[in-house]
This record gives structure tokens, C-alpha cells and sequence, in this order.
């Protein structure tokens, strides 16, 4: 988006943000209009799962409404949303007590090297596959992953949150956040190159 | 000199161009002559940018409705919490 559609779409989020602050219903539909299919996506990423990010979604958009009064607007609005919405997902995801590797605690900075195994170019993936099959790899390979990288990754990568952002809404170090990107990059890489690459073009692997 | 394992350890900083400079443009070098390393920055720049295309998903059917339902509810219930209680008559 250029930076003057930016900064008109931004005065027009405030209008609206103050016109639900005074209890403006309309405005705050337009709100949810304008993202409640991102924060769905997210949290499905999260939770992957349907009925969960159902949950997540009216839960987030009930509390904004419910705190958009200490909203003060340093943030973007999306952002804080999003915050939201992380937790939601996140407390969703510890209540499945029988999924013992939904902590985000847990230490994984291990000095264990990253490694690159499938070596092998590829193009454009979309002309090859439908917008479903595709969806369905994506979602296969992000799924594979950790909660704990792939949160990390969602957020950075996917939401377009900063180092710092990230690591403030999930309570982690810069560190940490760092760490554990660079793992779920190169191994979403990995599942990704090994069904997307062109038969033959194996160039050595493992570095 | 960078060797391939340092390159691994800092693809993702040198994506996001947050490696020291210095650091940065032994990278750069690096990649104009390691072919296993150019393949590697490349695929996961495309994984990257698959993930950042995908379109935010349609909402399941009634989801909508449902949300604005509980949102309508809840802003009833603060906008009446907002009112002042009503005076005893005398």
C-alpha cells in the first residue's frame, strides 16, 4: 500500500476507533468487518483448528470492545488486536492438556546447529498448483511445526510483526524470538522444497 | 571468511538485513560464490513469500452473524452499565 493510502486508511481507522470508544455500535462493525478474516486466519494458524478459531475470534473481538478504552493509539490498532487475539489462541492451545508441546517456555535455544537438507531450486509454485492445493501444503508444513516456532513465525512472518512486537506479545527475549524464527524459516523451507521442487534439480544437499 | 554453516546460522538475519554490516556484506559475498547457499537464501525467501500471499480465509458460513450477535449483546449491556441508575421518585 502506498503511504498515502496508509495514512488515509489510518485517520479513517481513528474516526472510527473514537466513534466505537463513545459507544457507536456501526463503527465497531466496520472495525470487525475490516479484519475479522485476518484474525481468523491467525488464529487457525495458531490453534489449527476450525471450531477454536471460531472461539478465538468473537472471544478477541468481545474483549477489544470490552478494553477500547485503554486503547491509546501509539500501536496500530491491528497490532493490539492481534495481541489479543495471540493470547486467546495461546490459551486455547494450553487447555488441550494432552498436547505437551504447546509450551511456549519451553527452552529450545539449544546450540544445536541449523541444517539445510533438500537443496534444489523452484519457481512459482502458484502456476503449478490450485489456490486449494496450495492452501492445503502451506497448512500441512505450518502445521508440522512446534507451536513455539510456529507462533513465532505467524507473527513475524506471516502478520508482519516486528522483532520487538513479537517478543512483547509473547513474553519472550529478542533472543529467543530470533532463534526461533530462523528454525521455523529453514524448516518450513525444507517441507516446502521437498514438495515444490522440480524433479532432477537436486543440486547436493546437506550443508 | 563465511563459511556455509555461519551462512545457515545468519540467513535469517541477513533476510531481514539486521546483521551488523561488516557481517552483512561477507554474507553477500558468500552467496555470489556458494551455489548451495544462494539455493538456500533463495527457496527460503520463496517460503516466506508464499506464506505472506495467502489470502485471509473466508469466514465459515454464520460466523459473521454470530460475532455481531454477541458484539450487539455486549454493547447493549455496557451501554446500559454507562447510564446513571434512574432517581427515586418522590
Amino acid at each position: 500500500m502506498d503511504p498515502i493510502a496508509a495514512s488515509a486508511g489510518r485517520q479513517d481507522e481513528n474516526i472510527l476507533i473514537e466513534k466505537a470508544k463513545k459507544g457507536d455500535f456501526e463503527a465497531y462493525g466496520q472495525l470487525v468487518e475490516r479484519y475479522e478474516r485476518k484474525i481468523y486466519r491467525l488464529a487457525r494458524n495458531i490453534t489449527q483448528s476450525n471450531e477454536d478459531a471460531e472461539d478465538v475470534l468473537q472471544d478477541a473481538f468481545l474483549k477489544a470492545y470490552e478494553h477500547l478504552d485503554g486503547f491509546q493509539g501509539q500501536a496500530r490498532f491491528y497490532t493490539w488486536l492481534v495481541r489479543i487475539a495471540v493470547n486467546e489462541s495461546l490459551m486455547k492451545l494450553r487447555k488441550r492438556k494432552s498436547d505437551r508441546s504447546v509450551s511456549l517456555d519451553e527452552n529450545i535455544e539449544t546450540d544445536e546447529e541449523p541444517i539445510a537438507r533438500e537443496i534444489a531450486v523452484w519457481d512459482n509454485p502458484e502456476k503449478q498448483y490450485s489456490r486449494a492445493e496450495m492452501k492445503q501444503v502451506l497448512d500441512e508444513a505450518i502445521t508440522s511445526l512446534k507451536p513455539i516456532f510456529r507462533v513465532v513465525f505467524i507473527l513475524r512472518d506471516v502478520e508482519e510483526l516486528s522483532t520487538e512486537e513479537t517478543a512483547e506479545t509473547l513474553g519472550l527475549s529478542i533472543a529467543a524470538v530470533k532463534s526461533r524464527l530462523l528454525r521455523a524459516r529453514l524448516q518450513l523451507r525444507e517441507k516446502l522444497t521437498r514438495t515444490f521442487k522440480r524433479k532432477g534439480d537436486q543440486i547436493l544437499g546437506y550443508v | 571468511m563465511v563459511t556455509c554453516k555461519d551462512f545457515l546460522r545468519e540467513i535469517s538475519e541477513f533476510l531481514d538485513d539486521r546483521a551488523d554490516p561488516q557481517l552483512q556484506s561477507e554474507l553477500k559475498a558468500h552467496i555470489t560464490q556458494c551455489p548451495n547457499c544462494w539455493v538456500i537464501l533463495d527457496t527460503t525467501l520463496k517460503t516466506i513469500q508464499v506464506y505472506k500471499g495467502m489470502e485471509p480465509q473466508e469466514l465459515p458460513e454464520g460466523v459473521h452473524g454470530q460475532l455481531m450477535k454477541a458484539l450487539e449483546k455486549r454493547c447493549a449491556a455496557k451501554t446500559k452499565k454507562a447510564q446513571p441508575p434512574p432517581t427515586a421518585q418522590k
